[in-house]
Order: structure tokens, then sequence, then C-alpha cells
């Protein structure tokens, strides 16, 4: 099986947020949760470089260690998904992500924590693939339809990357060595203890 | 016509090359296209505690931030550390009330029961201590629960049942931290002005409070030293738990965002199994650990023996008060 990772080229990202937008879309993800961002460094300076953002879906990942009902599994994709059957809301993976992945739409007690809301590799959750209640919860199940993630499939320049680990690892890589420059694999080094060495 | 419109070319083909260089020194050498952040860089520059963030363009400005370091550190904390502080704090504290209670037993009161008894709790003061107790008991395991319940019950119940457990602790804590909330602040209403420490106090403490010796009874008046102390560790620990909680009950108030969030929770879990340790102690000596301890919250009425015992000087007070009976009937003179 293959190891999904996201991978974003920060050198062709030109922060067009359609990425956000078509997961917004995609999943109807309710107001004021956003599953994927797009974070501008050094804005406005020389080098400023931007950087699309979701869950990472980390190796030995954080938000799965400290779940106080362990509502997280990884699938054989190594995709890290939750059943918010199981989530109470606690917060516990918001501390612990390191890319602020996790959501939480104002709905707990005194408006604070609801259901704990993320990016999904559009692999849908623990219901059954393509059923009613997995598309309420978790939205579409692309992989299921043999698609990848549409962040990433309908990315205009083709920053932000989708697929087996060792296949973008090497797309990157090539991209590196062509045009000469890289800002690096933004997010690797803390989600899967490596990076790409160019 | 041709070859004049080529040597033009060729012109302006040297020209563009010939200017490119310039215009790179104007820039001092720098290309932005080549010379863009690079995220390792940016990581290694951080300090601890620090994230790196940008500009987003989304409302949410706390989303900027891109990468946190800190969440790992708060990993190991809620993981490794929490686990070893909380077993030796309340486990510890267990092992040492048994050992108390087997090397000490039970302390009893010296002169038996007089059969007389003295108003040590009016019901204000019993109704605020229950109310804060039977908070804190709750707050207590449910809070015990989110932090290792994983670990030690939920391979007994299974994730589902577990989880429903959770959610109604989760539920629990939320909504009894404000009941809790008032019985500390009126907990420190009605009892601050017996709980200032003084010279009294020092005897007591140096007297190891007569808990370690058969038959010594340092004087106190309505709070001894070792009182005084737990009434100080529930304010104090009452105020920080709160302070710290209401953040977590209100996380959009944190404004610095998830590094506010793990500072508290840290602080919140850190105090709470010291809190729960000490009041362990409290609950032993004032039921199981000492005779005719217990009445003064159960009933509000305890010994005569005993409150001379334990708090001779608070009970001279209330009989000069006219609020205590003098002495045990059987020893009154026959009118």
């Amino acid at each position: 099986m293959a190891r999904m990772k996201f991978l974003c080229d920060a050198d062709r990202c030109i922060e067009c947020n359609a990425c956000v937008t078509a997961c917004k879309n995609e999943h109807e993800v309710p107001w004021g949760i956003n599953r994927r961002r797009v974070v501008t460094i050094n804005d406005g300076k020389p080098g400023e470089r931007s950087v699309s953002m979701a869950c990472m879906h980390c190796t030995d990942a954080p938000c799965a260690a400290v779940c106080p009902v362990s509502c997280f599994y990884t699938t054989v994709d190594a995709v890290v998904l939750h059943s918010k059957d199981l989530c109470i809301g606690c917060g516990y993976c918001f501390y612990a992500c390191p890319f602020g992945a996790p959501q939480y739409p104002k709905v707990g007690n005194f408006g604070s924590r609801g259901k704990m809301d993320k990016c999904t590799y559009c692999a849908g959750g623990p219901e059954a693939d393509f059923s009613t209640a997995e598309y309420e919860k978790y939205g579409r199940n692309r992989l299921a339809e043999g698609k990848l993630p549409l962040c990433a499939e309908m990315c205009s320049t083709k920053s932000l990357l989708a697929g087996d680990g060792d296949i973008i690892a090497s797309i990157y890589k090539e991209r590196v060595m062509k045009r000469g420059y890289g800002s690096g694999a933004w997010g690797w080094k803390t989600a899967y203890k490596e990076t790409i060495n160019v | 016509m041709n070859t004049w419109l080529k040597s033009l070319g060729a012109l302006l083909a040297l020209a563009f090359i010939a200017s490119t260089p310039v215009a790179a020194q104007n820039n001092n050498n720098f290309n932005p296209t080549k010379e863009a952040v690079k995220e390792e860089q940016l990581l290694n520059a951080l300090k601890s505690g620090e994230r790196l963030t940008g500009r987003i363009s989304i409302p949410d400005e706390k989303a900027a931030s891109l990468i946190q370091p800190s969440g790992q550190e708060w990993r190991v904390f809620h993981q490794q550390k929490l686990p070893v502080i909380g077993g030796v704090a309340i486990l510890g504290m267990l092992a040492l009330l048994v050992l108390f209670y087997l090397v000490r037993g039970r302390i009893r009161i010296d002169g038996g029961f007089s059969g007389v008894t003295i108003t040590r709790f009016a019901s204000l003061d019993r109704f605020t201590h229950w109310l804060t107790a039977g908070c804190f008991i709750v707050l207590a395991l449910s809070g015990l629960n989110i932090s290792f319940g994983r670990m030690l019950i939920l391979p007994y119940f299974g994730a589902e049942t577990f989880a429903t457990l959770t959610a109604w602790g989760k539920l629990a804590h939320n909504y009894l931290a404000f009941p809790f909330m008032f019985g500390i602040a009126l907990m420190f209403l009605i009892w601050v002005r017996d709980n200032i420490p003084n010279k009294l106090d020092l005897e007591w403490i140096k007297q190891g409070g007569g808990l370690f010796s058969k038959g010594s009874h340092p004087p106190a008046k309505r709070f001894n030293a070792g009182q005084k102390v737990v009434f100080w560790i529930v304010m104090a620990g009452g105020v920080v738990m709160s302070m710290s909680g209401w953040f977590l009950l209100f996380p959009y108030l944190a404004e610095g965002g998830v590094s506010d969030l793990q500072f508290f929770t840290t602080i919140h879990a850190l105090l709470a199994v010291l809190f729960i340790a000490a009041m362990l102690a409290h609950a032993y000596i004032g039921s199981v650990g000492m005779e005719g301890a217990f009445d003064a919250m159960g009933t509000g009425e305890v010994d005569l023996n005993w409150a001379k015992e334990h708090h001779a000087l608070w009970v001279e007070e209330e009989q000069a008060k006219g609020r205590a009976p003098a002495m045990p009937p059987g020893a009154m003179p026959a009118e």
C-alpha cells in the first residue's frame, strides 16, 4: 500500500486559495472551519513564500497519541482519520498538533468545542464508504473512488502534491534539480521525521 | 531591410544581456526567486515556545500559525511526564496514608466519648464544605479519567462505552466547575477570619500537631495549623484551577491561541494531581484517620471531649460565649 503524503512546493504556490475553497465545497465544511489554509511567510518581503497547509497525516501522529478517548486510527494508506462518534471535543489534539489542523465547530458547552473536524485526505471516516452518514460527518470519500484529494488535484500550478510519499518526493526533487532552488518540503520533518534531500 | 532588422535584433539582444547583471547588482545580488525563505532555517531559528507564523487571508488570525513545534513538548508532558508526576503524587499519598494508618492507627479520643456535643459547624459551613467537596470529587474523577482513563479504564470498557462515559465526564467537569468556584468563594468568605496564621500555629507545628505521638494535643482555636494549611491549599488551588480552567472552558478567550491553552492545560493538570493528593490526606484525617472527626462535617455536632482535645481554646471561647455546655452532664453538680 502507498504511504500517502501531502507536499506543498511553496516555490510554486501563488496563494490563490483555490485548495481552501475546493476543500470547503467538496466536503460542505461549515462556516468557521477550514480543513486547509494558505499561510504566507515573510509577506511583502523579498523571498516571501506561501504554503498550503492541512493535516499532514503524520507518522506517529501526535493527535492520536494524546486523544483521551483514542478516536484516531490510521488507514492502510497511512491516512490519519478519526471517529466523530467517539470524539468528545476536548481540544487535546489541537494542543498537540504541530500544524493547527484540528478544527472545532462552536457548538459545544458554552459555544466552545463541538466534535473535531479535520482534513480526511478525502478519505471519509469509519462509516461505510459512500454512505450518507460518512458524507455528513467527514465529506466525500474520493480515495475510495480512486481519486486523490481534490485540493491537490485541482491546484493550478501543481504546487500542492498528494499521493504516495516516494512518488511526490521524487517529483519535488526533480523540480528542485531542474530549477536550481527549493524552499523545502514544508512540514515534512515535523510530520514524517524526514525531509527531501536534494 | 532584412539585414537592418537583423542587426537591430542583435543589438537589442546584446543590450538585454548587458543590462541583466546591472539590474541584479542594483538589487544587491538578491534574487527573490531563488533566495526565498527556507523552512529549515526558519524552524531552526525558532526559540522554545515560538511558532512559525505568517499572514493568512481567512478571518481567523490564529490560523496564521503554520507550524508550532511546542505541540511536541505538550505531547511529551501529557504522555510521559504527567502520568509519572500524577502517579507519584496520588499513589504516593495513598501509600503514605496506609503507612500512617498502620503505624499510628486510628487516632482515638483520649478521654473517650463524653456523650455531650458541641456545635462545630453550622449548616452554612457544612453546605459550603459539601458543595465544594462534592464538586471536587466529580471534577477530580472526570479529570483523572480524561488524563489517564485511556490507559487505565478504556481496555476494560471498550472504545464506545468509554467515549460515552468520558463525554458525560466532560459535561460534568464543565458544568460543575461553576458551583465549585462558587463554593471556593463562599468558603473564603466564611472561614478566612479563622484561618489567619498566628503564633499558636508555630507551637502546633513544633509538636507535629500531635499527629505522631499519642496523648499530645497542642492547643488550637477554631482551626489548627494543619487545617489552616488545608484551607490555604484549597484557596490557592481553587483560584489557580478556576483561572486556568476558565480559559479551557472558553478557549476563544485565550488571546495567545494554542500556546496559551497548552500553558493552561499544563498548569491545570499539574496542580490537579497535587490538589487531589492533598485532599486525599484531608479526607483521610477527617474520616477513617481520627475518631470523632467526621461528625464535624457530618452532623455538625462534635463530642465535647474531641473538641477539648483538638480545639481546646476554641471550646473555651464557645463556652465563654455561652454557646457550649460547660461540662458533661454526668459531672454537673446536682441542684
